[in-house]
C-alpha cells in the first residue's frame, strides 16, 4: 500500500517536471532537451538515449570521451566541444539526478535469445571466449550497477546496438579495464538485434519488483 | 567453428606453462593442459516435466541462487554459481555433470568415502559457511537431481574433461601478497570492492565477496590458493579470463587468501590447533601472520 502510494507521488512528481532531488538544471540543459528530452528520457523514435537516473560519473567520462572522439559521434561531439570541465560536471550531477518514472513490467517474462544471452550467456566457445550474461554485470532487468556499469533497461534498441556495434569497430574506446569491448567483439549481429531488443522492453525502473 | 580456432590468448597461456615449466623441473606434475571437453549436457530447453521436472528446476534455482532458495542452509551471501560458473554447466569451471559421475570416492580431506551428496554437503559447510542439509531433504534431492540430469549419457566412473578447474603451472616466484594487492587493485576491484565485500544492486548481489563475513569460510577449498589460483586463472576476470599470468593468477590467490573470513567451523578452540590439524600444508595460510595480523584470529 505504502510502495504503491509512493509511486504514484513520484509519478506525479516526475509528471510535473519537478526533478526529485534538486539539482538545479544548468543554462545547456534547455539544448540537451531538444534531443534527450526535458525529463531526460530520451527520445525512442529517433533513438536519442535517456540520461536520467544514470550514475554521474559514468555520464560525465562519457562527456570527455565525446570530446576528445574516444568515443567518436559529431552530434555529441558538437555538443561537448564547448563545454568545460564544471559545466559538464553539472550536467552529470543534474541527469543523475532526475527521477525516472516506474512502469510495468512485460506482463509475461520475455523469453527467447534475447533474454537468454542476457540472463544467461553464451558459453558456447568455452570458458575463456564465452560471453557471460550481460546480467552478470548490468544487474538483473539491466539496471545499472554502482557507478561504472550503465543501466540499459529501456535505451532504445538501435542506440544499445549502435553502441555494441561501435566497440566493435573501434569507433567507441571507452569503459573499464576494457571489459565491454571484449564482450562487444564476441556477438554475432543475430545476438546483437535479439539482446538489444530484450532490454529496450524493458522498464527502466520496473515499477513491480526489480526482477523481470 | 568459433571454438576452433587456437587465439593469441590460449596460445599465450600454453607458452606460460611451458616457460614455468623450464624454470621448475619438478613442477612437470603440476602443469596441466586444460583438456578439451568432448561432453555437452543438455539444453536449458530439454529439462523433463512432471515431478522430476520440478525437483530439476528447483536444483538449478538453488544452484544459481542458493541464499534465496536454501536459506536456511547458506550463511553467506554466494551461490554455487559464482565458482561453478554457467550454473554448474561450464567445462573447466568443475562442472556438475564431470563431478556427478566420479562419486562416490574417497576424500583426503575427510578421511571417508563419500557420495555426491555428502560432497554436496561440504560445499554447504564450508563454500556457503552454512549448514549441511540432510541427504534426504528437498534441497539436497533437488541438487542431486539437477546434477543426475545435467550428466545425462556421461558415463559413470569416466574422467571426464573438463572436470575440476585446470590445474595452474608453478608459479615462477613464491607468491606475494603485495605484488597481489596491485592485481587485485588493476584487475579485480572494479567488482569486488577494494574492501572485498563484492557489490549487490537492488537488492540482488551482482558481484560475490570474496572475503568477509559474506565469503567462503577458512575450511572452503577457495581458501587455499591453490585452488585459488586455479579458479581465478581460468574464470577471472569476468570477461577477460585467460589474460591474468601465471604468477598474477597465484599473487592475487595469496592477497584475497590472506584476507579475513569467517571462522572455519572444525575450529577446535585455538588458531594453532586447527591450522596444525587441517591447514598443515603450504596452500593454507591460516593461522600464519600476515602483516603481523593471524589469519583466523579475528575470524567473522
Ligand atoms: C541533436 C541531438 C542531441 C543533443 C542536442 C544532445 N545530444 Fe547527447 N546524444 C545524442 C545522441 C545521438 C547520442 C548517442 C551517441 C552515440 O551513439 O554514441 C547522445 C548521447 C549522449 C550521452 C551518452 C549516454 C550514454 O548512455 O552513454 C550523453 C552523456 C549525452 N548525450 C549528453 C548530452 C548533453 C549533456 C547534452 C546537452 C549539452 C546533449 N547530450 C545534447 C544526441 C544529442
Ligand atoms: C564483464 C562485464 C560486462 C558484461 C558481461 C557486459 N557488459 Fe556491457 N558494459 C560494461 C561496462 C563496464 C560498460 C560501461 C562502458 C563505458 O564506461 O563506456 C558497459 C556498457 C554497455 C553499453 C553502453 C550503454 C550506454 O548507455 O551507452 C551497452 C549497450 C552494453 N554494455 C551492452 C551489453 C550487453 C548487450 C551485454 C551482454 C551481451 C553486456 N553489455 C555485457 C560491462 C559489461
Ligand atoms: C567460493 C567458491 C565455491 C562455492 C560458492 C561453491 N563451491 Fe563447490 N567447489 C569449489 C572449489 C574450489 C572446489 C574444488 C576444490 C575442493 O576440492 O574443495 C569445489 C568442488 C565442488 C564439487 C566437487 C567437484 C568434483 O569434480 O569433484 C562439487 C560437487 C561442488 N563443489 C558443488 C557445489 C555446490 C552444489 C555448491 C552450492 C551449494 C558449491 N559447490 C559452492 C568452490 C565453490
Ligand atoms: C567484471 C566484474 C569482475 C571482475 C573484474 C572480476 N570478477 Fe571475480 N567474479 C565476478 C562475478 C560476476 C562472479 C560470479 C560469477 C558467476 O556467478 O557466474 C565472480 C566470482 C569470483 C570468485 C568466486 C566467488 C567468490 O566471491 O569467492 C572469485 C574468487 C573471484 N571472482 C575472484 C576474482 C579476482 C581475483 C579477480 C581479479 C583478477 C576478479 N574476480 C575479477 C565478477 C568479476
Amino acid at each position: 500500500m505504502n510502495r504503491i502510494l509512493c509511486g504514484l507521488v513520484i509519478a506525479l512528481i516526475a509528471g510535473l517536471g519537478w526533478p526529485q532531488r534538486s539539482v538545479a538544471a544548468p543554462p545547456q540543459a534547455s539544448q540537451c532537451a531538444a534531443c534527450h528530452g526535458a525529463n531526460g528520457m530520451g527520445n525512442q523514435a529517433a533513438g536519442f538515449p535517456a540520461l536520467a537516473g544514470l550514475p554521474a560519473p559514468y555520464l560525465r567520462a562519457q562527456l570527455d570521451a565525446f570530446k576528445s572522439k574516444e568515443r567518436a559521434n559529431a552530434t555529441m561531439a558538437g555538443m561537448a566541444a564547448p563545454l568545460t570541465g564544471a559545466e559538464m560536471a553539472a550536467l552529470s550531477d543534474y541527469y543523475a539526478a532526475l527521477p525516472v518514472a516506474p512502469a510495468p513490467l512485460p506482463p509475461a517474462p520475455p523469453t527467447g535469445p534475447g533474454a537468454a544471452l542476457a540472463q544467461r550467456g553464451d558459453w558456447q566457445a568455452g570458458v575463456a571466449d564465452g560471453i557471460p550474461s550481460c546480467d552478470s554485470c548490468h544487474g538483473a532487468g539491466g539496471l545499472g550497477v554502482g557507478t561504472q556499469f550503465p543501466r540499459l533497461a529501456g535505451q532504445p534498441a538501435v542506440y544499445l546496438a549502435a553502441q555494441l556495434n561501435g566497440w566493435r569497430d573501434g569507433t567507441r574506446k571507452t569503459g573499464p579495464m576494457g571489459l565491454m569491448a571484449a564482450v562487444a567483439r564476441r556477438l554475432t549481429p543475430a545476438q546483437i538485434t535479439a539482446v538489444t531488443a530484450y532490454y529496450a522492453a524493458l522498464p527502466a525502473n520496473p515499477a513491480n519488483g526489480a526482477k523481470p | 567453428m568459433r571454438h576452433m580456432k587456437l587465439n593469441p590468448r590460449k596460445a599465450m597461456a600454453i607458452a606460460l606453462l611451458g616457460a614455468a615449466w623450464l624454470v621448475h623441473p619438478t613442477g612437470a606434475a603440476w602443469a596441466q593442459t586444460p583438456a578439451a571437453a568432448t561432453f555437452s549436457p543438455p539444453d536449458e530447453a530439454a529439462m523433463p516435466t512432471g515431478p522430476f521436472g520440478e525437483a530439476v528446476k528447483l536444483g538449478e534455482n538453488i544452484f544459481r541462487n542458493t541464499p534465496k532458495y536454501a536459506p536456511q542452509f547458506t550463511g553467506n551471501t554466494l551461490s554455487c554459481d559464482n565458482c561453478h560458473m554457467n550454473g554448474g554447466r561450464l567445462a573447466n569451471s568443475s562442472p556438475m555433470w564431470a563431478a556427478y559421475v566420479a562419486y562416490p570416492a574417497y576424500r583426503a580431506k575427510n578421511k571417508k568415502v563419500n557420495t555426491f551428496g555428502q560432497r554436496l554437503q561440504g560445499c554447504f559447510r564450508f563454500s556457503e559457511n552454512g549448514k549441511a542439509p540432510p541427504l534426504d531433504s528437498k534441497v539436497m534431492v533437488a541438487l542431486e537431481s539437477y546434477s543426475f540430469w545435467l550428466s545425462t549419457n556421461a558415463p559413470t566412473g569416466a574422467k571426464m574433461a573438463g572436470r575440476g578447474y585446470p590445474k595452474l603451472a608453478k608459479p615462477a616466484a613464491a607468491p606475494s601478497y603485495q605484488r597481489g594487492q596491485v592485481v587485485y587493485a588493476q584487475n579485480c576491484s572494479l567488482c569486488h570492492g577494494a574492501n572485498g565485500a563484492g557489490a549487490a544492486a537492488h537488492g540482488a548481489v551482482v558481484f560475490p565477496a570474496v572475503w568477509g563475513k559474506d565469503s567462503y569460510n577458512w575450511g572452503a577449498g577457495m581458501s587455499a590458493i591453490n585452488n585459488a589460483a586455479d579458479f581465478i586463472h581460468a574464470n577471472m576476470p569476468l570477461g577477460l579470463a585467460g589474460t591474468l599470468s601465471t604468477q598474477q593468477a597465484w599473487d592475487v590467490a595469496a592477497y584475497i587468501d590472506s584476507q579475513d573470513r569467517p571462522q572455519d567451523p572444525r575450529f577446535s578452540g585455538s588458531v594453532a590447533a586447527t591450522r596444525a590439524k587441517f591447514h598443515n600444508n603450504a596452500f593454507s595460510l591460516y593461522g600464519t601472520a600476515v602483516n603481523g595480523h593471524v589469519l583466523g584470529a579475528a575470524a567473522q
